[in-house]
């Protein structure tokens, strides 16, 4: 399937996404209500069968926080990027994609930990690398005065 | 004595309660600062908890502050082994954000010195492994080959772990007139030692009987958990980005992805056998067959890349290794994240080790190839 071939099946199956050919993949975006829905179907779907979640990066931004998946089809070797983003910045609130990729388990704590997204249904939502009363230090507007050197 | 005899005969009573016990931070086998929290009943792995970030320096946030091509100072930090690709990932991500295409030269050098890498990087792991597992010559052997390696490194830009190499748009250096005569007198060296590897530890028969049948994963449950690299393949995992989303030289050279079915420790370890002998023949291909020209393109002093989310995947010797990038078009990043295949590897250890001795999950966790400033980031 090339990339604009899956555009299209895309425009079909998520007709309330955004969907839109990217530098490099095709890019998905998702309210954060139905991505649990859209994560499952593009696993699942014959046509996609995107089974192996590559990435799970989490980007700060001034209004929200966006979480953006890169997923692989294993059988196609076709590649996608899926977008979603939190209502609001201050209580950012996301589902869990663990039933379908089992590897997010552990790429969510990274982004709770160092950006403060919550994860709803995640069986063990524990910071990752740092102490629990440390801030979020992928926020733009996280201070450090002793560690980072403003330039 | 009936008393006695009851204890030993109903088997109940002498069920003792699950406890829990650390392995790590300083333990061997783990090979840095990981620290297992195992729940345990007498020798049996109940549960395996992996706690991490003793080492964990903040490389994203850094990169957030420093220029495009200052960020391939960080990446060879984290996975020390794969130092060259990790270099080279930051590279092409940018040299693609910018649309710039090297010359053949340089395509032909970064692949031979991936080849170099992930071969010097698997020779450590045989070792270490080997010494995990009470063979101590191994380490002697695979650190004396590894010596070769190095020096061709430090022969061609002066260092041997923090290589530095690959930059937007080329190389730092040409390579030295004796470049090419070094890596085939290596090439016809280490032809000669690799079969030594098996003598000494793949026929072993206790080193089998350690690993055959141990820390099975299923190809499904590898996908699930993301597991790639040759821990990935020896399930039968078709994830090598060489092949299936070729960069650098790879689309020139004639090479075999190496699969396995069984799924366990023995497959991982031979998976990476194989490996090394697959990497000497592509480094064959290449080598003779350099082409002239520049060594690096022109690049401006400051680059910005256009706004956007760019994505880059390389092989490196423990798996898929990834490099996000997002610009809002300054000279400094906005948000950058590695994708590191460590991180996705070591989770399934709970998975693998269930049920299993205490004594087999270092067996389990050597095959898997950790490295901890990889993970930690």
């Amino acid at each position: 399937m090339t990339n604009e071939e899956l555009k299209e099946y895309l425009t079909g199956q998520f007709p309330e996404a955004n969907v839109v050919q990217g530098p490099q993949f095709v890019e998905m975006t998702v309210s954060a209500e139905t991505l649990l829905a859209t994560a499952g179907k593009l696993k699942n779907a014959k046509e996609t069968s995107f089974d192996y979640l590559m990435n799970l990066t989490g980007i700060d931004y001034p209004d929200c926080i966006s979480v953006v998946y890169h997923l692989e089809s294993t059988r196609l070797h076709q590649v996608m990027v899926l977008k979603v983003k939190t209502a609001n910045r201050e209580e950012p609130v996301l589902d869990t994609v663990t039933p379908v990729w089992r590897t997010a388990k552990y790429h969510e704590r990274e982004v709770f930990d160092l950006l403060g997204v919550k994860f709803n249904n995640h069986t063990d939502l524990r910071r990752l690398f740092l102490e629990d009363d440390w801030g979020y230090p992928l926020r733009k507007d996280y201070v450090d005065e002793v560690r980072i050197i403003s330039r | 004595m009936s008393e006695i005899k009851e204890i030993f005969v109903n088997s109940d009573k002498l069920k003792t309660d699950d406890y829990q016990i650390n392995m790590g931070p300083q333990h061997p086998s783990t090979h840095g600062v990981l620290r297992l929290l195992i729940k345990l009943e007498g020798e049996i792995v109940l549960d395996v908890e992996p706690h991490i970030g003793y080492v964990h320096s903040g490389i994203e946030k850094m990169c957030e502050s420093l220029a495009y091509n200052q960020i391939g100072h960080l990446t060879d930090r984290m996975d020390y082994l794969s130092a060259m690709m990790n270099n080279e990932a930051v590279s092409l991500c940018v040299e693609n954000a910018l649309q710039i295409e090297v010359p053949d030269r340089v395509k032909y050098i970064r692949t031979i010195m991936d080849e170099l890498m992930r071969i010097s990087s698997h020779q450590l792991w045989w070792s270490a492994y080997g010494m995990d597992m009470g063979a101590t010559t191994c380490f002697f052997y695979g650190l004396r080959d590894r010596q070769h390696i190095l020096n061709i490194f430090e022969d061609t830009f002066g260092a041997r772990l923090t290589l530095n190499y690959n930059t937007p748009g080329g190389l730092m250096f040409d390579i030295k007139p004796d470049f090419q005569k070094k890596v085939k007198d290596f090439v016809k060296y280490f032809r000669k030692k690799l079969p030594e590897y098996d003598q000494l530890l793949t026929g072993n028969i206790i080193f089998q009987e350690r690993t055959k049948g141990i820390g099975y994963l299923s190809l499904e449950d590898t996908i699930y958990y993301g597991v790639t690299g040759p821990s990935g393949r020896a399930a039968g995992f078709s994830c090598d980005v060489r092949k299936h989303h070729p960069y650098s030289a790879y689309p020139f050279v004639k090479f075999n992805e190496i699969l396995d079915t069984a799924g366990d420790s023995f497959a991982r370890y031979y998976c990476r056998i194989l490996e090394m002998h697959e990497s000497l023949n592509i480094i064959e291909q290449l080598i003779d067959n350099i082409p002239e020209g520049d060594y690096a393109v022109k690049m401006k002093g400051v680059v910005k890349l256009p706004e956007g989310q760019y994505y880059q995947r390389v092989e490196t010797s423990k798996g898929d290794f990834g490099v996000f990038i997002e610009s809002d078009g300054k000279k400094t990043p906005y948000r950058v994240k590695f994708r590191s295949p460590g991180f996705s590897n070591m989770f399934a250890l709970n998975k693998m080790c269930k049920g299993l001795k205490i004594a087999d999950l270092v067996a389990i966790m050597g095959a898997l190839d950790l490295v901890m400033p990889d993970i930690d980031r």
